[in-house]
């Protein structure tokens, strides 16, 4: 697709000088990686504000950056709820609580722990399940990574090698993860947290001027609040919503959530946000998942290891007003059509405008009228049209025939739909002479190969550890292992590669991971909290208490839907293979929006998981001693002597003093 | 683990910073180019932050490495 954006040669300066950082610190380590716990775990040596910034990084893939951008176009300030609700204080738990049994357990890893704690048969079920996701994951990211950039950049690539024909997608996706896969190989775990922390201080520094220059041009966060209040009594004007909500629905974080679904964008009641999002995703991701986990465990000491998700929530806290504020701005300036800017469409693919250009010069040619010529060609394209371009558009076509390409740019430009995902960039390209320009595509790079670097990282160790040593080739020497770690990561990059292709094929592939990731963390906290936090759980009430929370999750999906979509990939399948329509299905299975439907089906697996790992551990035998779960278990652990001397830098301080001001940020935005 | 994480992050926010800085200060007074960023000679003031910011990096990193 034809781009309106121009490089000059500073801005591939600053895309060149970046990647040959990245891959010099991957050169720079290589001397360093002499055993495979250098190559998985760093040795173990890594200084805390090092591992608390990767910590951060890791986690932000580009898909955070785009979407949540999106999403505080899209819902307002209440989007900031993922942040202060639904990663802090699971952060500050973290640190305080589950760091200890992580890093004092001598597990390598997360599903290592699960080992010790319980037996083999949970390990196996959670490596494997965690290997398959998070090769999905790195994949969807790098494939949303090159069709952005194909998007974008002016280089065009066409040519076939090997009997296939390469594009420049397929360009961009070779090459980014030809960079990704350099300095993993080379540095392993350390190469990545080291390009980690570069990318965070990339991310930061490449977007903050960018929000700067936006929210200068809306006038600011009051103006900005008598704007948006506008917004939020008529979204329809924007095609933001259908409904009409209370002035402060965009830029008020808890009074909209009192209100009821009914009275917020985001559709959610106040319990599924607090218990759906804050308590169980939330704790589920942050405090299970072996990405973030690994970052803190490459720490050079506990002290330093329990800092690790504290330090990283500081940065986490005041990252709304980087990656959020420009969706709100976004639409502050779209309904002010200042400078005429609108929020960006849609966009028509190219099979759909093949449909359409008939359509358009059959329309002027019989002087059809233009609602009945909207209602044609939007049909055909599948999205829907604004039928006041349509008009001026045929118009202009019937006093002089358009060319072909200026009738695409009318048609997209009557688009009503809006493509969130591209909310970010459009503020890019509005605000950045060049130069600017080059830094902001640099971050939005460096936020990308940060996901996947990450991705690439915990899967090549779970691989390597939890899946090759143990069940495949134990007993080897050490050199085996780094060996097959560094082969491992060059499947796990072609692996994630052939992921992008898939989901470059489904669109709903970004909502097909948020699923399983939903199906799957939310019951393993439930596991985890019971394994760390009560001694008397037994390895048979943690496995198959883990499968029901699964299958419970599996099932609550097939049975319920959220308003307004159709059953199938969505949810509610099982009422359509048993013959049923939406509207004969119980209503309390039906939920005012998506968002409801995660939060109460992540409500409705860890509980399942909970309940039946509490149960059946009572009804079984415990299969190891106290003695052997020493570490392990919060009651069976001699306390912890904090060695820091200064009792500011206690993790337990800390962690007061940052839920003291997420509060304090939730009472100001109120 | 070897090497300090702050020698590369501040050479290569110090270069940039720098590039940013000389481009804005050869181009100001260019209306046209500035026009899209409020008519804020970004590049010069940004690039002065992020050279700042790569020498706060590098210069103490360089000097532990002496002693």
């Amino acid at each position: 697709m034809p781009t309106n954006i121009t490089l000059t040669w500073i801005d591939y300066t600053i895309l060149f000088l970046y990647c040959l950082f990245v891959i010099g610190i991957g050169f720079a380590l290589k001397r360093y990686m002499k055993t495979s716990a250098d190559f998985f775990m760093s040795g173990r040596s890594i200084p805390a504000w090092v591992t608390g910034l990767a910590f951060l990084s890791a986690n932000l893939g580009a898909l955070e950056l785009v979407g949540m951008a999106g999403s505080g176009a899209k819902y307002g300030i209440m989007t900031c709820h993922f942040y202060w609700v639904g990663a802090i204080p699971a952060m500050v738990f973290l640190g305080i609580f589950m760091m200890p049994f992580y890093y004092g357990s001598k597990a390598r890893s997360v599903p290592e722990y699960l080992k010790l704690r319980f037996d083999e048969r949970i390990r196996c079920f959670n490596s494997l399940s965690f290997a398959v996701m998070t090769v999905f994951a790195s994949g969807i990211s790098m494939n949303a990574l090159a069709k952005l950039l194909a998007n974008l950049l002016p280089w065009q690539v066409d040519m076939s090698l090997l009997g296939m024909h390469w594009g420049s997608y397929d360009a961009y996706l070779w090459i980014c993860s030809a960079v990704v896969l350099v300095y993993v190989l080379k540095g392993g775990l350390t190469s990545a947290i080291y390009t980690e922390v570069l990318q965070f201080f990339m991310i930061v520094l490449g977007f903050a001027p960018v929000v700067y220059l936006g929210l200068k041009d809306v006038g600011g966060w009051g103006t900005l609040k008598g704007t948006l209040a506008k917004v939020a009594v008529d979204p329809r004007a924007l095609d933001l919503s259908t409904k009409s909500f209370a002035p402060d629905a965009w830029t008020s974080a808890w009074k909209p959530l009192l209100g009821g679904p009914a009275a917020n964008p985001m559709g959610i009641d106040l319990f599924a946000m607090v218990f759906g999002l804050g308590f169980v995703l939330s704790f589920g991701y942050w405090c299970t998942n072996f990405l973030v986990v690994q970052r803190a465990m490459a720490a050079r000491n506990m002290g330093a290891a329990r800092r690790t998700p504290l330090i990283a929530a500081v940065p986490k806290m005041l990252f709304p007003i980087l990656v959020i504020l420009p969706g709100m701005i976004a639409v502050g300036l779209a309904s002010k059509n200042q400078d005429g800017y609108r929020l960006p469409p849609r966009a028509v693919s190219v099979s759909a405008y093949d449909k359409a250009l008939p359509l358009v010069k059959d329309a002027t040619a019989k002087e059809i009228s233009p609602a009945a010529a909207t209602k044609a060609i939007s049909e055909a394209i599948g999205l829907r049209l604004n039928e006041e371009k349509i008009a001026a558009l045929l118009k202009d076509n019937a006093a002089k025939p358009l060319a072909d390409g200026a009738i695409k740019a009318g048609i997209q430009g009557a688009v009503m739909e809006n493509d969130y995902d591209n909310v970010i960039l459009s503020l890019v390209k509005k605000y950045c002479p060049p130069g600017l320009l080059g830094l902001a595509l640099t971050a939005l790079l460096a936020s990308f190969m940060s996901g996947m670097a990450g991705n690439v990282t915990a899967f090549n160790t779970v691989w390597t550890y939890d899946l090759y040593q143990a069940y495949i080739a134990p007993n080897k020497s050490d050199a085996h292992y780094m060996t097959m770690g560094r082969i491992i990561t060059v499947v796990g990059i072609l692996l994630s590669i052939a992921c992008a292709y898939v989901a470059s094929n489904y669109n709903n592939a970004m909502d097909i991971i948020q699923l399983v990731f939903g199906f799957v963390n939310a019951p393993l906290f439930a596991t985890f909290v019971l394994g760390m936090f009560w001694s008397r759980t037994t390895s048979h009430g943690a496995f198959f208490g883990l499968l029901a929370g699964t299958g419970a999750s599996a099932l609550f999906h097939a049975t319920t839907i959220a308003a307004g979509n159709a059953p199938g990939i969505k949810g509610g399948y099982l009422w359509s293979l048993l013959g049923m329509k939406l509207p004969d299905m119980p209503a309390f299975l039906i939920f005012p929006s998506e968002m409801a439907q995660n939060f109460w089906l992540a409500t409705f697996a860890f509980t399942v998981c909970f309940v039946l790992t509490l149960g059946l551990s009572l009804a079984t035998r415990r299969t190891k001693t106290d003695e052997e779960l020493k570490g392990l278990v919060y009651s069976l652990t001699p306390k912890l002597v904090d060695e820091e001397k200064s009792w500011f830098l206690r993790p337990a301080f800390l962690g007061c003093v940052l839920l003291a001001v997420c509060v304090v940020m939730n009472i100001i935005f109120w | 683990m070897g090497l300090d994480i702050r020698l590369p992050i501040g050479m290569m926010f110090s270069l940039i910073g720098a590039l940013l800085a000389g481009s804005g200060f050869l181009t100001r007074g260019d209306d046209a180019m500035y026009h899209c960023s409020l008519n804020i000679n970004i590049n010069l003031w940004w690039g002065i932050v992020l050279l700042a910011f790569g020498l706060l990096m590098l210069i103490p990193a360089l000097l532990s490495k002496k002693s």
